[in-house]
This record gives structure tokens, sequence and C-alpha cells, in this order.
């Protein structure tokens, strides 16, 4: 079941377009990630689900049905560009933002200390947070964005300011938070992170929507029909042997397993190709090349960014 | 609305918890007592030295006319002593030695010896007195050479005090004594207390709007909450901080008052607010001080203050006080919201102050001719209207005036609000660019 849709969102700013015709829609209990490279759209459309901006046109749904201004109490949204009040004291700054979700105090100091407990930050909440690091912030504020038990999620670039550690604690509680059926919509320009915690990625680029599926799928549909042959051997006009449905598209012979890629040009079946070499030399290993997420963002915005130049 | 509630309480919180605010709280008033206070306290103090001096008098002009008071005493002596304190003054036991010489009648001069610097109120009491003494000496020799009987009394007889009593007709044609130096005084303390208090607090606001900008707290706000009622509860818990700043300047202040009061005792109450009233004067050039002096006066002020409206002077004050407040704070706030930085918001702060300052500086001008057109106008336009209607009130001004400023004023007020809101709103999400007046004009017109 969705949990959130958006149909063919338009907004403009004066000068410019931010979002022309943009939908998604988000499955319940998973994570969304939220691509494009910088100024494609992305904030604006994160600020319109927050209801902090509306779109000149379209529509959205929240559970099925039309979003109401109160939904923004099962909203947790954490800005890429975010902080706290530097003189107030963390523990009744959590409270106050808690309470401004909508908690009552006595929830919100319930669900604080549970927190601050599994953090292990007790001690902090009596010091201002002037005298927290910005990682020690960025922890504060991540609790104060899912302290209200939100059931859709928005983590704008939740990584930054965070050490390994911290980030593989909070990757953790993403993925944990999604088990427990919240929903999540990540932004990020961190492919790698996208990769290991999203079921379905849409990306947009220059307002536009150009690429949306299930991660898995996206990956399958880019991936070039290559294969990676490590071998043992010696071989002899490489090429020639492969004959006209594969090309050699690498060949490095300089270590002791010697390595290959080579890609299909014609529909041809892996055994193939598998036979063409066994005759050869001992095969090591046989695989095919999936693309990263790195490569298929590369990949669509450039040749997307071509198109609209032509 | 539940929401602006939580904004306003941590907006007021926040603020009356904080160390300076305490302190700048708790200093004025004692401030302001020690500023009343410490120069009539001195005055008391320093004519209790016991003063004597000498006196040579060759004329014989003013041999024994010279009046001691409690603290200066005259001692007259004979020229060989006079002649050994010029050459060793230590010898003598006296503050200073006075001279008179022999032609001060044509040349008005007389000189005082001493070791030291003699004091200006030893100095004005000499003068004084021997002015006096010398004015009646020709006065006589003047009045033996005309020689008409009985002149000294006939010319004393001329002498003559003025007293204007300002009086107002009242609605129902009754006469009411009223004063202008009152109203004044009134009019000047309302429109310089809302100025204060609408420059402080409207800067407040700017500054916090500021720094939940640069902060990067407020897009996590907003997302909680409409902008507007951020905005809204910033407002009002920052007036409401200032609100308890005057309450308790207010407590504190007649605290001190009767404290010192009772401290000081009876006779010195007197003194200081003697004093007071001199001061009061100074400031305000000659009103106070034409003012008829004497133990009535506290009574007859006090009678023409309940004589002015004092109903319509609170109401107007409340009134003027809140509108004027909400009105600049809320174009603060837009303005907080639209720069990034310090220097930004000097540059776009002084347009908008500008009215303000304005009322400030003509604000004596409409004290002077209350009823004049730059009184009328200024009071009635809504940018300069709660300081310069404030001045006027006291004075007495026609219902329909009043009306039409306060109609004015919060029609103007409806309208900052809604053009403050829409500013706000984009303008705490635009970062890291120079806004221009024509920028935020475009921002008027976005859709939400």
């Amino acid at each position: 079941m969705e949990i959130f849709q958006a149909n063919n969102i338009v907004k403009e700013f004066v000068g410019h377009v931010a979002l022309s015709s943009v939908s998604i829609s988000v499955k319940e209990a998973s994570i969304f990630g939220l691509l494009g490279p910088n100024g494609a759209g992305k904030t604006t459309l994160i600020r319109i689900i927050n209801q902090i901006t509306a779109p000149d046109s379209g529509e959205l749904f929240f559970e099925g049905r039309p979003i109401k201004p109160d939904d923004i109490y099962q909203i947790g949204y954490l800005p890429e560009e975010r902080g706290l009040y530097k003189k107030m004291k963390v523990g009744e700054q959590a409270l106050y933002l808690a309470q401004l979700k909508g908690m009552s105090k006595k929830d919100a100091l319930k669900s604080l200390k549970y927190w601050f407990e599994k953090f292990e930050i007790q001690a902090w909440w009596g010091k201002k947070v002037e005298e927290l690091s910005k990682g020690m912030a960025q922890k504060v504020q991540f609790i104060t964005t899912v302290i209200h038990q939100p059931k859709l999620l928005i983590f704008d670039e939740p990584f930054t300011g965070f050490d390994p550690i911290n980030t593989n604690l909070i990757k953790n509680e993403i993925l944990e938070l999604k088990k427990n059926g919240t929903t999540i919509i990540f932004s990020t320009h961190n492919m790698s992170s996208v990769e290991e915690i999203c079921d379905h990625i849409a990306l947009i680029n220059q307002s536009k929507k150009i690429l949306d599926g299930q991660i898995d799928q996206v990956k399958e549909k880019f991936k070039t029909n290559t294969f990676e042959i490590i071998y043992r051997g010696e071989t002899p006009d490489l090429q020639r042997q492969l004959g006209s449905h594969f090309d050699l598209l690498e060949h490095d012979e300089s270590a002791q397993l010697k390595q290959m890629k080579v890609k299909f040009l014609s529909d041809q079946s892996n055994n193939e190709l598998l036979k063409i070499l066994m005759n050869q030399f001992e095969i090591v290993s046989f695989k095919e090349i999936i693309p990263s997420m790195n490569d298929v963002f590369i990949h669509v915005v450039e040749e997307n960014n071509r198109e609209i130049q032509l | 609305m539940n929401k602006s509630i939580l904004i306003l309480k941590r907006e007021y919180l926040t603020r009356v918890k904080k160390k300076s605010f305490i302190i700048m709280t708790l200093l004025v008033p004692l401030f302001m007592a020690a500023l009343t206070i410490l120069p009539t306290y001195l005055a008391m103090m320093d004519d209790k030295e016991e003063r004597i001096i000498a006196v040579y008098d060759p004329t014989g002009l003013i041999l024994n006319q010279l009046e001691s008071n409690e603290f200066t005493r005259f001692h007259y002596i004979p020229v060989q002593e006079f002649q050994k304190l010029s050459k060793d003054f230590k010898s003598g036991n006296c503050y200073a030695v006075l001279h008179i010489p022999e032609n001060i009648l044509t040349t008005s001069r007389a000189e005082m010896i001493s070791d030291k610097q003699v004091t200006f109120d030893v100095k004005n009491l000499v003068t004084n007195r021997i002015e006096k003494i010398i004015e009646g000496e020709k006065r006589k020799q003047v009045i033996d050479e005309i020689g008409v009987p009985d002149l000294e009394k006939k010319l004393a007889a001329t002498k003559t005090n003025i007293t204007v009593e300002t009086i107002k007709l009242g609605e129902e044609g009754k006469a009411v004594k009223s004063s202008t130096e009152i109203a004044m005084a009134i009019g000047y303390a309302a429109g310089f207390l809302i100025y204060m208090f609408v420059f402080i607090y409207g800067t407040m606001v700017m500054r916090g709007v500021m720094e939940e900008k640069s902060n990067r707290i407020v897009e996590v706000i907003i997302s909680s909450v409409k902008p507007f009622q951020l905005l809204f509860g910033k407002i009002v818990g920052i007036g409401l901080v200032g609100l308890t700043q005057i309450a308790i300047w207010l407590i504190l202040g007649t605290a001190i008052k009767t404290g010192v009061t009772a401290f000081l005792g009876n006779g010195s109450a007197e003194t200081a607010v003697h004093a007071q009233n001199i001061m009061a004067g100074q400031q305000m050039g000659q009103a106070v001080a034409s003012t008829p002096a004497g133990q009535n006066q506290v009574a007859e002020i006090l009678q023409m203050i309940g004589n002015l409206n004092l109903p319509l002077i609170l109401f107007g004050l409340f009134f003027y006080f809140i509108c004027g407040f909400i009105l600049y704070a809320s174009l603060m706030g837009a303005i907080g919201s639209a720069v990034d930085s310090d220097e930004d918001a000097q540059q776009m702060m002084l347009p908008v102050m500008m009215p303000l300052i304005f009322s400030i500086i003509i604000l004596f001008a409409v004290a002077k001719n209350p009823e004049g057109p730059l009184a009328f106008w200024a009071s009635i336009i809504p940018l300069t209207s709660p300081v310069i209607m404030m001045v006027r009130i006291p004075f007495g001004v026609p219902a329909w005036e009043i009306i039409l400023s306060m109609v004015t004023l919060l029609a103007t007020i409806m309208g900052t609000i809604w053009m403050a809101g829409k500013i706000y709103r984009t303008g705490i999400l635009m970062y890291g660019k120079k806004v221009t007046l024509k920028e935020i004009v475009k921002w008027l017109f976005y859709k939400t």
C-alpha cells in the first residue's frame, strides 16, 4: 500500500521552474531514495511533502486520501540545512521540538528518556547546544526528528557530519525504523548508502523525474551485458578467438591471475562464451558486471543533460 | 493556536531567564534612583561644613550687614589682621578673607582670598549678599538725591509677580484648570516610552528571526507549525518580555521611591521633590520653572493631573504602545527573515525605522504646538502616530481625530502583518543571496 503519493506536481518560482509534473509514490514500510544533482528540485519536493510550500498544481495523497494540514504530525523531517538554538539546553530544546510535533509533555519526556538512553547521551541533557560538537548536535537532531513516531520520515543527507561509527549507528536506526513499519524518504548524494538501504529510487534532474523504480530493477535495466572473467593460463590473440559476438573491453595480463572484461554484442548465452574460453585456459571466476548506483546516476543525468541541450 | 502559545512561551521564557535581562531589569531602576537621589543627597551633605570668612571692609559699607547663616559665618577684622593674613594666610583660622575695596561703589568688584579654591556655593552666597547691600546703598543715595518723600516704599510697591493660569473649557463649558507643563511632561514621557519600547523590542524581534534563520532551525520548526504562527508567537512573546520589564521597573521604582522617602525623612523628601523639579525644569527649558513654588504645589499638580482625561491617556498609551510595537515588530521580523548578515540588516532597518526616528525629531515641535498641521498629520499617519498622538492626547484632541488615527493604525497593522507574513515565509528559507528591496516586493506575490 502507498503511504504517500504525489501526482503531477508543478512548482514555479519567478524566473524558473522547480518541478514540472513530477509524480512519485512511496510504499509503506519501505525506504525511498530521492536522488538528483544539486538544484534539481529535490528540496522543493520535500518542502511540498512537508507542506512548507504548496505546489502550483498537482495532487498529494497521504495514506490514500488527499493530504491535510494535520498530517504534518505524522511526518518527521530532518532538513539538509539543520540546526538548533545554540543558547538553549539540549533537553529543553528536544522537549520543545517534540511538543511542536504535537506530543504531550509527559509522552515527550518519556520518549526522550528512551532515546537519550539508547544513544547514551543522558549526560548532555542539561548542556547548552553550543557546547556540543557537530556530530553530537546531529544525534540530538536525529532524535528530535523521530521522537513523535511519525509514519513517514524524510531524511535529507542524514549522514553529513557523522564519523563512520555514528554513520553506522544512524544507518542501523533507520533500518530498524523501517522494520517497525515506518516509511522513509531518503535524499542523498551518497550513492553507496543508497545502494545499501534503499528499496526504491526516483531520480530528478532539472525539475523532471527521469528515472523511477525498484533499485534492483533499475540496475538490471542499466547493465551493459559485460562480464568479468579471471583466469589462469596463456591466450594468444584473444579477440580473434572470441569472434564477432563478443567484444574484449579490457585485458590485464600483468598479474598471476589474469583478468578480462567482455561485452556481449548480440544475444548470446553465457555458456557460448564459456565454451570458447574453456578450451583456452582455466577459468577462476566468471561474473556479470552490475552497474553501481553511482554509474547509473552519472550515466542517466549526463544523458539527460545532453538531450536537454539538443 | 496551541502551537503559537508553545512558541510564545519559549520566546518569553528564554529571554526572561537570560542573565542580561535580569541584570538590566534590576539595574536600571537602581541607576535611575541613584541619578535622582545622589545629587540631592550630595547637595544636603556638602553644606554641613562650617566656614568662617574674615571680612576686611575699609569702606564700612557692609560692616555688620553680612548675615551669617548656619554654616557660613562672617567675622570682621581690622586692617592689621588683614595685612597679617595677606602675608601668612595659615596663621588665621578662617576659610577665606573677603576684601571690600574702597572704590567698590564705582568698580563693583571685591576679592576673596583663600589658599584653596573657594566653592561655588560660598562664592554665590557672598556675591548675592554684597550685591544686595551695594544695590541698597546706591538706591538710597539716588533716593536721597531726588528727595521725593516715601519714594522707597512707593518703588517697593511696584514690584509684582505674575502667574498666568491656563484654563481649558471642558465639554460642558465648565472651566477646568489645566497645566500646559503637565500635559507636555506626560506627552513627552508617553512618546519616549513608546519610542524606546518599539525600538528596543522591535530590534529584538528582528534578531530573533535572524538567529533562527542563521541557526538553520527554522526549517525544522516550520515543518511543524505555519511560518505565520512562528512569527506571531515570537512577536507576542517578545512584546510580553517588554511589558514584564516595564512592569518590574514600575514596581521597583515605586518601591525605591517609597523606601528613599522614608529613609531620608520628610524634610529631605521635599528637597528631593524640589531637586527633581529643578532637573525636570532643566530638561524642558522654561516649562516647569515657571510653576509657582510652595507647599501647595504638589496638591495643585495632583489636581491638574486629575483634570486631565486620565482614562483616555491610559487607554491611548495602552493602544498605541501595543499597536506601535506590533506594527514595527512585524516589519522588523520581515527584515530579519530577508537578510543573512548584520550589515544587511542595518541597511534594511534604516528606511523602516526612519518614521520612528522622525517622530522623535518632531516630538518637541509637536508638544509646543499640538494643534498645528505637523502635529495633526503626524498623528494620523500610522508610522508616526503611535508616538505623536500620545504626545498630543494629554493636551486634548478631538475625538474624531483619535478615532481616525486609531482606525488608520489598525488597518495598517492588518496590511503590514499580511505583508510581513508573506515576506517572512519566503525569506526564512532563502539563503546565500543578497536580497534587494525589489526582490522582496516580488515575494509578496508568491503563492504560499
